[in-house]
């Protein structure tokens, strides 16, 4: 137990950290447009983040190397810029809707844009301060148990037992583009390409070693438990109170709307998309900090403080200032829309870092006796293959609307 | 003197960019055929995905 408790934390905080601002987002408007309909779908994508996601850990545990840097030193040059550019970028702009997501919950209790901003980036700055990953790690946990606030709240609308039962049966509720919009969003949520680089350059911060690998699937597999339990309280949530008659496009909408039906559900909604931006906002720059850091050759480890890694840090603040100040400098409509449309710009480029990481744990001399088994690589390519349909679906759908009955 | 400075500045990610790509010019992966054909449908796919997302920021743009 006491090891356990010693190597816990990446899975669980990568997994939870996954529930960010956009997840909520995504989860809330599921509720409030499907009802439960969908609640089987993200029952089925615990299982599919959890495969991915240990794939990291044995990469990361043998190779001692980040997913950027394996990527660059496996594939070369060409490949590695590319899922260099395209994770800073992805991971910016997911930024940006963690900063939307926290001004706006915040904004319910009437506290200013620019404090949110500002205060944000202080705590997370000041949480890497002494240079020790045990701290940061304890510090970001606390935050991961404020996620589950959704549990209670999910108790507190008394969801009808044979709606939500059916809601557990696998079934899709008609299908239209902005299903389809809704699919896409909750896998883009669920596993994103930032995850995977964020996995496996904490593993390598963290030390983790493969005798390590066992504690490690279980904290991966505890993570995924997590994260799947709380989208499915949201959904009952928003699906409870908010379904049929409203149209929200965000979290913070529905928070707004529910503070009025139960100021306790709404309050807890509102605080909880905060903690998921915060979590976010987190693992997410950090993803970025490490990967650059890693290619870069610059000290890139949360147990070094501002002068012995200076990029680390520089990186890290920038990446968050940049990111906070486009959210003061936009307007709402266009934050909304840049909310719901980075979780598909991610699953569209989830396919190259899920195809780099299955390669790379096929390849025995660098993983060794730790590659796939036959199993593990049925699981990750029927993933890879599922994500490659439905992204060229909402791509056809984008193209001819009117195949969908759009 | 300042623009000597200047271009020192600048060279500097340029000198790193290029050491980067020295450094991993050849891939360590063994290229199966399975590696290739792997990377092949990846990069057939980005091509896809890249013209559809284009095509609906034009069209976004043209009906706004």
């Amino acid at each position: 137990m006491s090891i356990f408790l010693a190597v816990a934390g990446p899975g669980i905080i990568v997994m939870i950290a996954d529930n960010d601002a956009g997840g909520i987002t995504t989860y809330a408007v599921t509720g409030a447009q499907f009802q439960y309909d969908l609640i089987w779908f993200i029952l089925l994508l615990g299982p599919v983040a959890f495969v991915v996601q240990d794939m990291c850990v044995r990469l990361g545990a043998v190779t001692k190397r980040g997913h950027a840097e394996a990527i660059f030193d496996a594939f070369g040059s060409f490949w590695g810029w590319f899922s260099l550019i395209d994770l800073t970028a992805t991971d910016w702009l997911t930024i940006i809707t963690e900063f939307i997501g926290m001004t706006a919950a915040l904004s319910i209790f009437n506290i200013p844009k620019v404090l949110t901003v500002a205060v944000v980036i202080v705590v997370i700055m000041a949480m890497v301060l002494q240079g020790r990953y045990w701290t940061w790690e304890k510090i970001v946990l606390v935050f991961c148990l404020l996620n589950f606030i959704y549990i209670p709240a999910a108790f507190i609308v008394h969801p009808s037992v044979s709606a939500l039962l059916n809601g557990f049966i696998p079934h899709l509720p008609g299908f239209t583009p902005n299903l389809l919009f809704l699919l896409m969003a909750n896998i883009g949520t669920t596993i994103a390409p930032w995850m995977i680089f964020f996995h496996q350059s904490a593993v390598v911060d963290k030390g983790l070693k493969e005798k390590h690998m066992h504690y490690s699937e279980v904290d991966t597999g505890l993570g995924a438990l997590g994260t799947v339990v709380t989208a499915t309280a949201i959904i009952i949530v928003t699906g409870a109170l908010l379904y049929p008659n409203s149209n929200i496009q965000s979290a913070a909408e529905a928070a707004s709307k529910l503070i009025t039906i139960s100021p306790y559900v709404g309050s807890a909604l509102a605080i909880g998309l905060f903690d998921a931006g915060l979590l976010g906002a987190i693992a997410i720059s950090l993803a970025s900090s490490w990967a650059l850091g890693e290619v870069f050759g610059w000290a890139h480890s949360l147990n070094t403080n501002v002068r012995q890694a200076p990029w680390f840090a520089i990186l890290r603040a920038m990446i968050l200032a940049t990111a906070g100040t486009v959210v003061l400098l936009l307007s709402g409509s266009i934050l909304v829309v840049i909310t719901l449309f980075v979780q598909v710009i991610a699953v569209t480029l989830l396919p190259s870092a899920m195809v780099f990481l299955i390669l790379l744990l096929n390849s025995e001399e660098l993983v060794g006796k730790y590659k796939n088994k036959l199993w593990q690589n049925i699981a990750a390519t029927s993933i890879v293959s599922l994500i490659l349909v439905l992204s060229l679906l909402y791509g056809v759908s984008i193209l001819f609307p009117h195949l969908f009955g759009g | 003197m300042e623009t000597e400075k200047i271009r020192e500045v600048l060279g500097r990610p340029v000198r790193k960019i290029r050491e980067i790509n020295r450094r991993y010019s050849t891939p360590r992966i063994k290229m199966t055929r399975w590696v290739k054909f792997s990377l092949l449908i990846l990069r057939i796919y980005l091509l896809t995905i890249v013209i559809l997302l284009l095509y609906k920021l034009l069209t976004t743009f043209r009906i706004g």
